[in-house]
C-alpha cells in the first residue's frame, strides 16, 4: 500500500512516515475500514461492520457481470490486514495428501494453466430476513449474491500435482481471517466440499476478479471459487487446503451452521443434530434488477424488465413473470449461461391493462422442473435457502 | 524457664498452629468452590460495587464500562433501558451492535443464541448479568408476528 493510499484511508498525513519500517501498516488502517476504503459502493447496505457483512440492493445488481464495488461482503471473522502477495504461500496438506506441498502465488500462476469462469456466488443465508420465527444471523434481504469473472488455476490441477491418496473424501480450507474474539486458537470459519466437487473443472484457486486483484473484503490475494454451493465454501484469504479422509471438521462445519433439516420441520421447533445435513447445491432463484422497485410511469408506455436467474448446480430453463399476484404467468426471454455456474439473464416487455398499483413477480424454473415458491419455503433453524420469488412494486399513472 | 511458662508457650504455639491450619484449609476449600462456581465471585463483586464490572474470567473478557453517546446508540439501533450497559460490556466488544439489533427473539431464543456463542464462539459465562441482558434483549428485540411474505417497502419515483 502506498503512503498516499494510507494517508487517504487515515484522513491525515503520516507525519513521520519516513521513520516507519518498509511494509509497516499503521494500526489506524485496520480500525478505520469503511465502505470507501473497502472499495465498495456507498449505496450498499451495511448489515454489520464487525464482522463486515454488506448487502447489495437488488437494483444495483443490474450489471451482467458484477463489478467489485457492487459485490456483497460476508465475513465471519476480523478483516485480515492487507496481505503481502510476494510472500503469500498456499499449503496443501492433510491426511490424504501423499506429502505436504507449498506454492507461492507466482508459482501457482506460472506452473498451472489459467482459466476464467463467471461464477455465481450466493450466501447460504440470502433471504434469511423473511423467515418467521426469525432465525439468528445477518438478516439478509435478497442481495447477498454476485456473479463475477474469476481467474485462477484449477484446484484439480494443483491437487494432482501434490498427489492425493485414494481415501480422500473432502477438502477443507483455512484463511487468515482471525476469530472475532481475537483468540488465536479459534478459527472464524473453515469449511469445505466433497472431493468430487473440489475436482470439478470450474473449481478455482482464484487470484483475480474481473481481471484485477480480488478486493480485500472478498478474499485478496487468493480464494477458492466453488460454483453452485453456498459461497461460504469458497474460502477467502486462502492459506491452506487440507485434503481430508473424512468430512472436514473445521469451524462452521458443525450443526447447525450451513445445515438444513433432512425432513421438513415445523417452524420454530427444536431439531437434533443427526436430523440435519450439510447444504450442497443452492436452490433456484431469480431477481428483477431493472427497474428499481417503486417505478411510476404512464399507461401508454410498455415496461421493460430485466434480471438474472440461477439454480445452484442446475441450469435455469425458464423465467416467467406475473403482474396479477401469480394468477397468470408469461415467459420472459432467457439467455443461456456463459459457462456452468454463471447466472442467466432474462428480460421482458410488459403492457399493463389499466392505471393502478401492480407488483411484478418473477419465477424461475430449472432443468429438473423445480420452481421458486411464491411464499417463504420450509423453515430451518438458521434461516438458509429462502428462494421465494422476488417482486417489485410499480404504479401505472 | 519455669514449667508453667513452657506450658503457656506450647499452648500459644498450638493455638497459632491450629489457626494457621484452619486458614489454609478454608483457603483450599474456598478456591475449589470458586473454581466450581465462578458466578459466586461475580455476585460478590457486584455487591461491593455499583458498577457492573465483572472479574476477568477469560483473557478477552472486558472489565470496563463502555462509553456510548446517544447518537452512537441510535446509529446502531440500540435503545436506552435497564440492561443496556451490560449488553455494551458483554456483547459489543466482540461483534458490532448491528448483529444484535438485526435480530428478533423471545427470551428462550436469546438464551439459545447466548448458549451457541458460549459453546462455539468463546463467549464467557455471564453469571448474574445474563438474566438482565436477556430481559433487555427480549423486551426491545422481540419477534413480531408476520405473514408468509413481508410487505414491500416502496419509495416511489418517476421512471
Amino acid at each position: 500500500m502506498s503512503l498516499a493510499t494510507m494517508a487517504s484511508i487515515l484522513g491525515a498525513e503520516i507525519v513521520y512516515a519516513k521513520q516507519m519500517l518498509n511494509d509497516y501498516i499503521p494500526i489506524g488502517i485496520n480500525e478505520q475500514e469503511d465502505l470507501k476504503s473497502l472499495g465498495k459502493d456507498p449505496a450498499l447496505k451495511v448489515l454489520n461492520d464487525r464482522p463486515w457483512n454488506v448487502e447489495t440492493p437488488i437494483h444495483l445488481l443490474d450489471d451482467k457481470v458484477t463489478p467489485a464495488e457492487k459485490m456483497f461482503v460476508r465475513n465471519n471473522g476480523q478483516l485480515p490486514k492487507r496481505p503481502d502477495p510476494g510472500s503469500w504461500k498456499l499449503t496443501i496438506q492433510g491426511e490424504s495428501v501423499k506429502s505436504e506441498k507449498s506454492y507461492s502465488l507466482s508459482e501457482l500462476k506460472s506452473k498451472f494453466k489459467q482459466f476464467t469462469f463467471q461464477v455465481t456466488l450466493e450466501c447460504g443465508g440470502n433471504g434469511r430476513g423473511e423467515f418467521y420465527p426469525p432465525t439468528e444471523g445477518n438478516q439478509w434481504g435478497q442481495g447477498a449474491v454476485s456473479c463475477a469473472n474469476w481467474t485462477g488455476v484449477r484446484l484439480k490441477d494443483v491437487l494432482q500435482d501434490v498427489g492425493i491418496k485414494a481415501d480422500a473424501v473432502y477438502i477443507g480450507y483455512y484463511g487468515t481471517d482471525e476469530h472475532l474474539s481475537g483468540d488465536p486458537k479459534k478459527e472464524s470459519i473453515s469449511r469445505g466440499v466433497p472431493i468430487a466437487k473440489a475436482m470439478e473443472e470450474e473449481t478455482l484457486l482464484a487470484f483475480q476478479m474481473n481481471g484485477k486483484d480480488i478486493p480485500l473484503a472478498n478474499g485478496y490475494p487468493l480464494r477458492l471459487v466453488v460454483g453452485g454451493y453456498p459461497a461460504s465454501v469458497s474460502g477467502k484469504w486462502l492459506k491452506t487446503i487440507a485434503v481430508r479422509n473424512k468430512v472436514h471438521d473445521g469451524a462452521k462445519m458443525e450443526t447447525p451452521s450451513y445445515q438444513v433439516p433432512i425432513e421438513p420441520m415445523e417452524p420454530g421447533e427444536a431439531i437434533k443434530a443427526e436430523n440435519m445435513q450439510i447444504i450442497t447445491s443452492m436452490p433456484i432463484r431469480s431477481i428483477i434488477t431493472y427497474p428499481k422497485s417503486g417505478a411510476t410511469f404512464a399507461l401508454s408506455a410498455a415496461l421493460k424488465i430485466r434480471g438474472h436467474a440461477w439454480a445452484g448446480e442446475q441450469e435455469v430453463s425458464k423465467v416467467a413473470y406475473s403482474i396479477d399476484f401469480g394468477s397468470t404467468w408469461t415467459s420472459a426471454t432467457l439467455e443461456k449461461p456463459v459457462n456452468r455456474f454463471a447466472w442467466q439473464h432474462f428480460e421482458a416487455q410488459i403492457k399493463f391493462p389499466k392505471k393502478g398499483y401492480y407488483e411484478v413477480w418473477a419465477m424461475a424454473t430449472d432443468d429438473q422442473g423445480k420452481s421458486q415458491p411464491m411464499v417463504v419455503p420450509g423453515w430451518n433453524p438458521k434461516g438458509y435457502l429462502n428462494n421465494a420469488c422476488h417482486r417489485i412494486a410499480v404504479k401505472v399513472t | 524457664m519455669k514449667e508453667q511458662d513452657l506450658k503457656k508457650m506450647l499452648r500459644f504455639i498450638f493455638i497459632l498452629g491450629s489457626l494457621a491450619m484452619l486458614l489454609v484449609i478454608s483457603m483450599i476449600v474456598g478456591t475449589m468452590l470458586i473454581q466450581q462456581h465462578p458466578e459466586w465471585l461475580h455476585a460478590l463483586k457486584e455487591n461491593h460495587s455499583s458498577k457492573n464490572n465483572i472479574s476477568n474470567q477469560q483473557e478477552n473478557e472486558p472489565n470496563e464500562e463502555v462509553e456510548w453517546t446517544p447518537e452512537a446508540l441510535e446509529a446502531v439501533g440500540l435503545v436506552e433501558g435497564e440492561g443496556l450497559q451490560l449488553v455494551l460490556t458483554h456483547c459489543t466488544n466482540c461483534h458490532s451492535a448491528k448483529l444484535i439489533t438485526q435480530n428478533r427473539f423471545t427470551k428462550e431464543g436469546w438464551i439459545q443464541v447466548i448458549r451457541w456463542m458460549q459453546a462455539t464462539q468463546g463467549l464467557w459465562e455471564l453469571g448474574d448479568a445474563e438474566a438482565e441482558i436477556v430481559t433487555y434483549l427480549s423486551k426491545h428485540f422481540a419477534p413480531e408476528a408476520r405473514g408468509r411474505r413481508i410487505p414491500l417497502e416502496v419509495e416511489w419515483y418517476d421512471l
